[in-house]
C-alpha cells in the first residue's frame, strides 16, 4: 500500500473503529437493553452465528437486486432513447416517466406481489421499479447534452440516425448512464428488501423473523449485510466507470 | 488543375429567434462568389454571423431567402475547438468521416492524413492525452481524410497560443497549396486573415453585410518572415479600417 491510498483509507477507517468502540462502551455502560440497542459485539456475534441463515438470504437478495438493476438498465436506456427522439414525445411521456421516482414502493409492494405472485419475481419487480428513474434520468441528460458542432460533423458526413445513435449519442451519454446507475445500485437495494417484506425471500425475510423473535442484533446483522451489498455494488459500478471513461480524462478523475 | 469547388451566395438572409433579444438577424443580404481552389478569409467582429454564413455553405442549414450555389463533392468542415470523440483514438477518430460515408475501413488513409500533419507517431493516443495544439491538427487531418473539395474554417485556432497558431497557418497554407481545395476561413484575427488568404472579405456586425471585399496583395510563398514586411502592414491597415468601419455601420 502506498502513502496515497493509506492517506484515503486511514481517516474513514479510523472514524470506523473509534465509532464503533464508542458505542460499545457507552451502550454498555448506559445499560441499555439488547432488545432495543444491542452492542456491536453482540451485532457481530449474530451476523458470525447465523451466517448460515444470512448468506444464503443474501445471495437470493444480491440475485433479485441484480436482475432488478439490469432490466432497468437495459429498459431505461431503451426509455431515454425513445424519449429522446423528439421534444413532443418528451413533452407527452416524461411526467409519466417521473412516476417511477415518486412512487411509494411500500405502498405498491403488495401489487407487485398480486401480479407477479409471492418470490423472486415481485422481488426483482419491487428493485427494477425504484432503480429504473435515475437511468432514465441521467440517459436521457446525456443524450440530450450532445456537442452541436459534433451532431453537424455526423450530418456533414451523412450519418443517419442508427449511426449517430451508437456512434454519437449512446457513447456521448455513457458517462451520465454510469452516474444514473451509481445511485441506482443503492436503490435497488432498498427496492429488494422491501419487495421481499411483502413477497419473501432474501434478507427481507430474515428482517421480519427476527423481529418477531425480537431478536435485534440479527435485526442489525441483516441491515450490516444488506448494507454491504449496496457498498459492494456501488464500488463495482465506480469500478466500472473507471474502466469504461478511463480514455475521457475529466470524468476519469472524478472518483 | 484545381480539385476545389465553387461556391455562391446570392442575396442570402438569414434570422434566428433568440430567447435573450428576440428575433436576431444574422445575414442581411449576402452576395459572395467564391472561386474554385480560391482561398477566402471572412473577417468579423465576433458574432456577427460568420459562422452562419458557414453552416449555410456546409448545407447544414438554408437561407430563409436567397440562394447558395455549390457544385457536388465532399465538404470538410473545422470547428473553433477540436471536437474530437473522447471514446476513440487518434486514428479512429480521424477515420470516422470515411467510416459514417461507408467507404469502408479508412484507418490506412487516417495514418496518412495524421502523417501530413505531423502527428504520424500519436496514431494510438486518446484526445485526452493531446496537447491543444495537436488535438487541432488531428481534428484537421480529420477535415481533410475525405479529399474534401470544399475546407470549411470556423477560427479554428483561436484558442490556441501564438506560436501554435501561426505553424497551424503554415502547414494550412501548404496544404491548400498542395491539393488545390478551396477553402473558406472564418476568423476575427486581421493578422491571420491577410497570412493565410488570398481574399478577404471584411463583414459588418449584425446583421453581417459585405464591408469589403479585398484581393490580398502578398505573395503565393508565405512564411513567418512576411509577417515583419510592410507590404503586410498596408494589408493589415486596409482590413482594419474596413473592420472600423463595418463595426460603425451597425
Amino acid at each position: 500500500m502506498n502513502a496515497g491510498a493509506l492517506t484515503r483509507v486511514a481517516p474513514p477507517l479510523l472514524t470506523f473503529v473509534v465509532g464503533v468502540g464508542l458505542a460499545e462502551v457507552t451502550i454498555r455502560a448506559l445499560g441499555v437493553s439488547p432488545l432495543l440497542l444491542p452492542p456491536p459485539s453482540a451485532v457481530w456475534a449474530a451476523a458470525t452465528a447465523e451466517a448460515g441463515t444470512l448468506l444464503p438470504a443474501l445471495a437470493t437478495t444480491a440475485q433479485a437486486v441484480l436482475a432488478g438493476l439490469a432490466l432497468a438498465t437495459t429498459l431505461g436506456i431503451a426509455a431515454a432513447v425513445a424519449l429522446a427522439a423528439s421534444p413532443w414525445v418528451q413533452r407527452a411521456f416524461y411526467p409519466y416517466a417521473i412516476f417511477f421516482q415518486v412512487v411509494p414502493i411500500v405502498a405498491i409492494a403488495p401489487l407487485l406481489v398480486i401480479w407477479f405472485g409471492y418470490g423472486f419475481r415481485a422481488v426483482v419487480a419491487a428493485a427494477f421499479v425504484v432503480s429504473v428513474f435515475p437511468v432514465i434520468a441521467n440517459t436521457l441528460a446525456g443524450l440530450l447534452s450532445v456537442d452541436p458542432a459534433l451532431r453537424d460533423l455526423f450530418r456533414l458526413h451523412g450519418a443517419g440516425r442508427a449511426a449517430t445513435l451508437w456512434k454519437l449519442r449512446l457513447p456521448w451519454a455513457l458517462p451520465y448512464l454510469l452516474t444514473g446507475l451509481r445511485i441506482a445500485a443503492g436503490l435497488a437495494v432498498i427496492g429488494a428488501i422491501v419487495g421481499e417484506f411483502v413477497g419473501g425471500g432474501g434478507l427481507g425475510v430474515v428482517v421480519l423473523g427476527a423481529m418477531r423473535q425480537q431478536r435485534t442484533d440479527l435485526v442489525f446483522a441483516a441491515v450490516g449485510y444488506a448494507s454491504a451489498l449496496g457498498l459492494v455494488l456501488f464500488a463495482a459500478v465506480g469500478l466500472a466507470s473507471r474502466f469504461a471513461l478511463r480514455h475521457w480524462h475529466a470524468s476519469e478523475k472524478e472518483g | 488543375m484545381h480539385r476545389g469547388v465553387s461556391l455562391a451566395f446570392e442575396g442570402v438572409h438569414r434570422s434566428f429567434r433568440s430567447a435573450t433579444e428576440g428575433e436576431v438577424h444574422a445575414l442581411a443580404g449576402i452576395d459572395l462568389a467564391i472561386e474554385a481552389g480560391s482561398f477566402v478569409a471572412l473577417l468579423g467582429p465576433s458574432g456577427c454571423g460568420k459562422s452562419t454564413l458557414l453552416r449555410l455553405a456546409a448545407g447544414l442549414d438554408r437561407p430563409e431567402r436567397g440562394r447558395v450555389e455549390r457544385d457536388g463533392g465532399d465538404v470538410a468542415m473545422v470547428f473553433q475547438d477540436a471536437h474530437l470523440l473522447p471514446w476513440r483514438d487518434v486514428v479512429e477518430n480521424v477515420a470516422l468521416p470515411l467510416e459514417l460515408l461507408g467507404r469502408g475501413d479508412g484507418r490506412a488513409r487516417a495514418a496518412t492524413a495524421l502523417d501530413r500533419v505531423g502527428l504520424g507517431d500519436a496514431l494510438r493516443r486518446y484526445p485526452a492525452e493531446l496537447s491543444g495544439g495537436m488535438r487541432m491538427r488531428a481534428s484537421l487531418a480529420r477535415a481533410c481524410v475525405t479529399d474534401p473539395q470544399l475546407l470549411l474554417l470556423d477560427e479554428p485556432f483561436a484558442a490556441l497560443d501564438e506560436l501554435t497558431r501561426m505553424a497551424l497557418d503554415d502547414d494550412l497554407r501548404r496544404l491548400w497549396a498542395e491539393t488545390g481545395l478551396t477553402v473558406l476561413f472564418v476568423t476575427h484575427s486581421i493578422a491571420e486573415a491577410a497570412y493565410l488568404a488570398e481574399r478577404v472579405v471584411v463583414l459588418s456586425r449584425r446583421p453581417a453585410r459585405v464591408v469589403l471585399d479585398h484581393a490580398v496583395a502578398l505573395p503565393a510563398e508565405r512564411s513567418a518572415a512576411l509577417r515583419a514586411d510592410p507590404a503586410f502592414a498596408r494589408e493589415l491597415g486596409v482590413l482594419q479600417e474596413a473592420l472600423r468601419r463595418g463595426a460603425d455601420l451597425a
